[in-house]
């Protein structure tokens, strides 16, 4: 029995006065891919960021590796060993590409003390990147971006990785890349929680899968069931097998 | 009645709706309460500020703006009355046209800093007022054969509104009536009307937008509100009423300088007494400009008891010189901004409405 | 900072492509130099007049660099910081009148104590810094209408403790022997205080630059500047960073205020809130948040009014926010804009 990395128990999360999350529970094991789909305005991103600790959780637990993450501060969140790729990305847009690395290695002060062997796996993963190491990152296109992104998140071991829809608004051979990179990770013992809306990545990738609607996860379970199913790939996300994104 | 003439906004706090018609009624009866030159002189400049802050809290406390060239139109009405006095020869003619002028000096400033500015990041649009306020400043101690540079424009007023004018030889209540109590009743009559004007403006649709947009402008924006606009309209109109606080304060003083109207000093008074007295209350200009008024003429009375009482300590004795007593309401402000955002009304609102909770609950 | 367009893939392959500098703002200082030659006619006032303006120009650099980083970082704009600069400028005063006697003794002496009141002034504004930061401007981060009139408020109380301990009135601050008087070139004659000033100055800048390029604290500062959230999200706790940066940003005003002071000669309470007004208007200019944009503007706004004090002294008073509305006319968020989120 795999036991689970992190565990959200009935979490709710206020926005204002706007009420988002409305009770997820969530359950994601260690050493998977689990993918959490859901429509648009379904509150994958708040919950990708109640995790974070960007957004408190006004109701509920979060367990990470078995230690409360409520009330815990977002750095402190973050250097207990969870990585977080946002959606917008949050590329620093005047640092270098080999700047925004550096930042994101905790243990390197600069360029010098980062693992090279990493960091060349990196750059086969994302050729680009080698190739705009010194240019401000603002320039770079915007999968270049994501794939910045995605490497500041894998350049110094995780134990877990929080991705928000990495695949929005990038070709397919980019996509391609970043399956291969996340298939890498899983093989060292990466857990990742996955936000996406293309379906074909997500059950190419995906372990464990987790629904979420009006706030709420609706449906959890292991990808291969889902996969088989499109009467219930219809009920939860509106789309049928072969449906391409 | 009471009701419609304040625009239903009710002090609605005991203490408060006493504070308020204690001060009125001292405004109103002032020459007969306190004989002397200081007290009438402490009691107009008290009238001049209430209209003054007012209109600065129809913009910092309802719609949320800092804008630091309030002062600037509030010197502008006072150069225009005192130029038009200068040039044209004493007389009403003279007041009149020169506070239209001054007003439309102000109208067209404020549109012009509303639009410029409005645009961009509350932090800057405050930065340059600063920046335009201090250049005006600056422009008027300049162009001496206009304005009269750093000495400033002495000038007479009406003959109606004249010390010399006594229409009645024998004293009334046991006053000596003259054209200057008579200018402070013109004063007296023209703030109660413009500040329930104010109170009215604050109280109408218009005003409630203008609190939409301070909570939030985005979702104010996202119903349909053009931010902009109601911004800008209330930087006109802030501008317009404190540009006849300036034309009010002229008729008084019968001099204007660049200190009178323009110093940083009185912006500074201004943000204290709005904070002090509470922000987005409109009651709260008058609670905080007599408190104000009063600490400025008499809390120095006060600190030299204690000065006396610390004398030879070194360093505290200082703290209490009655020269030291902006540091004192400069501490009150601080605690103000932080703890009391809704300042003087706002806390004796509060206790009220606590007062009437626990009421309703037994 | 700008760039050439992003080079096609293809073309990408061929070299690595840096970032193009961009060099706009500083030609157009060099551009205000060469066009003050023919306005002046003179040679030698010319030289006088810029190395005035330059000198102004790095004081008030230093002054403003610590304010327009904290508003980078920490998007706080502190309507106070001119009280550390008044600070600073009346610890000198202590310092060197303390120091008198030993002071009076020669040459090195006096700069040796010249120095010390430096080191004294940035000892306690920064101090003053931490408390302000702590006490006035932590409770109101992210409140932008509170943080205009709570700072504002620190500055009157902070002005008037000024008083309290040094009296309310000016106190002259003069300059040693050893950095009285000019040198001679030709027929200009260039004032050695001026001359340290710039030096003095010109060490600031350098050292922020390399801090903020060359060490990681640097680049989490710049990162911070950008966006906050991300940087805490990577794991580091950047409100301590903050404090750090407002006491160095004070440090540097108390010494910027002892450089101000030795520059008049004299100082009074209100030279923090005389100054408040020039400072808005130089990182304006530069953009809020920039240090190199600070270092041009400060510089900029020094030639121009140095130039124009003696081209046309009317005009002067307003050059400030002729060169304001003209850069903004230019460039709506400043020379170097900081893109944050």
């Amino acid at each position: 029995m795999t036991h689970n990395l992190l565990e959200l128990r009935g979490v709710h999360t206020h926005i204002g006065a706007y009420h988002i999350l409305h009770g997820v529970d969530l359950a994601v094991p260690d050493g998977q891919v689990t993918m959490l789909l859901g429509r648009n305005g379904a509150g994958k991103t708040t919950t990708l960021r109640t995790i974070m600790g960007l957004w408190p959780a006004s109701k509920g637990e979060l367990r990470f590796r078995g230690r409360r993450l409520n009330e815990t501060a977002t750095p402190d969140i973050a250097a207990g060993g969870i990585a977080y790729v946002p959606e917008s990305m949050g590329i620093f847009t005047d640092l270098t590409v080999k700047e925004n690395i550096v930042l994101a290695a905790r243990s390197a002060r600069h360029e010098d003390e980062l693992d090279r062997a990493r960091l060349d796996w990196i750059f086969g993963l994302f050729p680009a990147l080698k190739k705009f190491w010194l240019f401000p990152a603002g320039k770079l296109s915007g999968g270049q971006k994501q794939m910045l992104a995605v490497a500041r998140a894998i350049c110094e071991p995780r134990a877990l990785i929080l991705i928000d829809e990495p695949s929005k608004g990038l070709a397919p051979s980019i996509i391609q890349n970043l399956i291969s990179a996340f298939r890498e990770l899983k093989s060292q013992q990466t857990t990742i929680l996955l936000v996406e809306q293309n379906f074909n990545m997500a059950r190419a990738l995906g372990d464990t899968v987790a629904v979420m609607d009006n706030g709420r996860v609706v449906h959890a379970g292991a990808m291969a069931e889902l996969a088989v199913d499109e009467g219930l790939q219809q009920r939860l996300l509106g789309l049928s097998l072969g449906a391409h994104q | 009645m009471l009701n419609r003439l304040l625009s239903h906004d009710l002090p609605r706090s005991r203490w408060l709706s006493l504070a308020l018609i204690v001060i009125v009624v001292g405004l109103a009866a002032a020459p007969f309460l306190f004989p002397g030159a200081k007290a009438l002189s402490v009691a107009a400049k008290m009238l001049v500020f209430i209209l003054l802050v007012a209109s600065f809290d129809l913009l910092l406390g309802y719609t949320g703006i800092v804008s630091f060239a309030h002062t600037m139109f509030f010197g502008i009405g006072a150069y225009g009355v005192a130029i038009a006095s200068t040039r044209l020869g004493p007389g009403f003619a003279a007041v009149l046209l020169g506070t239209a002028l001054a007003l439309g000096v102000s109208l067209l400033l404020s549109l012009l800093i509303g639009l410029f500015s409005l645009r961009v990041k509350a932090i800057f649009y405050a930065m340059i007022t600063l920046a335009v306020a201090t250049a005006f400043q600056t422009l008027a101690s300049q162009l001496s054969d206009f304005t009269g540079g750093e000495d400033g424009l002495t000038f007479k007023n009406p003959a109606v509104l004249s010390p010399a004018f006594e229409p009645f030889e024998q004293p009334l209540l046991g006053v000596t009536i003259d054209g200057r109590i008579a200018t402070y009743y013109l004063l007296f009559v023209a703030v109660l009307v413009m500040f329930l004007a104010l109170l009215r403006i604050v109280n109408s649709p218009f005003g409630r937008v203008l609190q939409a947009i301070r909570e939030n402008d985005f979702r104010a924006e996202a119903i349909g509100f053009r931010t902009v606009v109601y911004r800008t309209w209330s930087n006109v109109i802030s501008a317009a009423f404190a540009t006849l606080a300036g034309a009010l304060l002229a008729l008084w003083l019968r001099y204007v300088g660049p200190d009178t109207t323009l110093s940083f000093e009185i912006m500074l008074d201004i943000l204290l007494i709005v904070v002090i007295g509470g922000m987005g209350t409109m009651y709260g200009a008058i609670v905080g400009a007599a408190l104000f008024m009063l600490a400025q003429n008499y809390l120095q009375d006060l600190l030299k008891l204690g000065a006396v009482a610390l004398e030879g300590v070194p360093v505290l004795s200082q703290l209490f010189s009655p020269d030291r007593w902006l540091l004192w309401l400069g501490v009150l402000f601080v605690l103000s901004v932080y703890h009391f955002p809704s300042g003087v009304v706002g806390r004796l609102r509060a206790r009220t409405q606590a007062r009437v909770a626990q009421e309703s609950r037994r | 900072m700008k760039s050439t367009t992003l080079a096609s893939a293809a073309d990408a392959a061929a070299a690595v492509p840096k970032a193009q500098f961009d060099w706009k703002p500083l030609a157009l200082l060099a551009a205000v130099m060469l066009l003050a030659v023919p306005a002046i006619g003179s040679g030698s006032t010319w030289l006088t007049l810029t190395v005035a303006g330059l000198a102004m120009g790095f004081i008030v650099f230093v002054i403003a660099s610590g304010l327009t980083l904290v508003f980078g970082l920490m998007d706080v704009l502190n309507f106070g910081h001119g009280v550390f600069i008044a600070l600073g400028a009346f610890v000198a005063t202590t310092v060197m009148g303390g120091m008198a006697g030993f002071s009076a003794q020669g040459g090195w002496q006096s700069l040796l104590v010249v120095f010390g009141a430096m080191l004294a002034a940035m000892v306690v504004a920064g101090a003053l810094g931490w408390a302000f930061e702590r006490v006035i401007v932590r409770p109101v981060y992210g409140l932008h209408l509170k943080q205009i009139l709570i700072t504002m408020g620190g500055m009157i109380v902070g002005e008037e403790i000024i008083k309290v301990i040094w009296g309310p009135l000016q106190i002259a601050l003069p300059l040693p022997e050893i950095l009285r008087g000019s040198y001679l070139i030709g027929d200009a004659a260039i004032e050695k205080y001026r001359l340290l000033a710039s030096a003095i100055g010109a060490v600031v800048f350098v050292a922020l630059v390399w801090t903020l390029s060359r060490t990681k604290i640097g680049l989490l500062i710049r990162a911070g500047v950008q966006d906050r959230e991300m940087v805490e999200s990577l794991g580091y706790r950047i409100r301590r960073l903050f404090v750090g940066v407002f006491v160095a940003g004070s440090a540097l005003a108390g010494l910027g205020g002892v450089m101000w002071g030795l520059y008049q000669q004299n100082v009074s309470p209100q030279i923090g809130g005389q100054v408040t007004v020039l400072l808005f208007i130089v990182i304006i200019i530069g953009g809020l948040g920039s240090t190199l944009g600070c270092f041009v503007g400060a510089l900029a706004v020094g030639l121009v009014a140095n130039y124009t004090g003696f081209l046309a002294p009317k005009v002067a008073l307003f050059s400030n926010i002729a060169l304001m509305v003209a850069v903004l006319l230019w460039r709506p968020q400043g020379l170097y804009p900081v893109t944050n989120r």
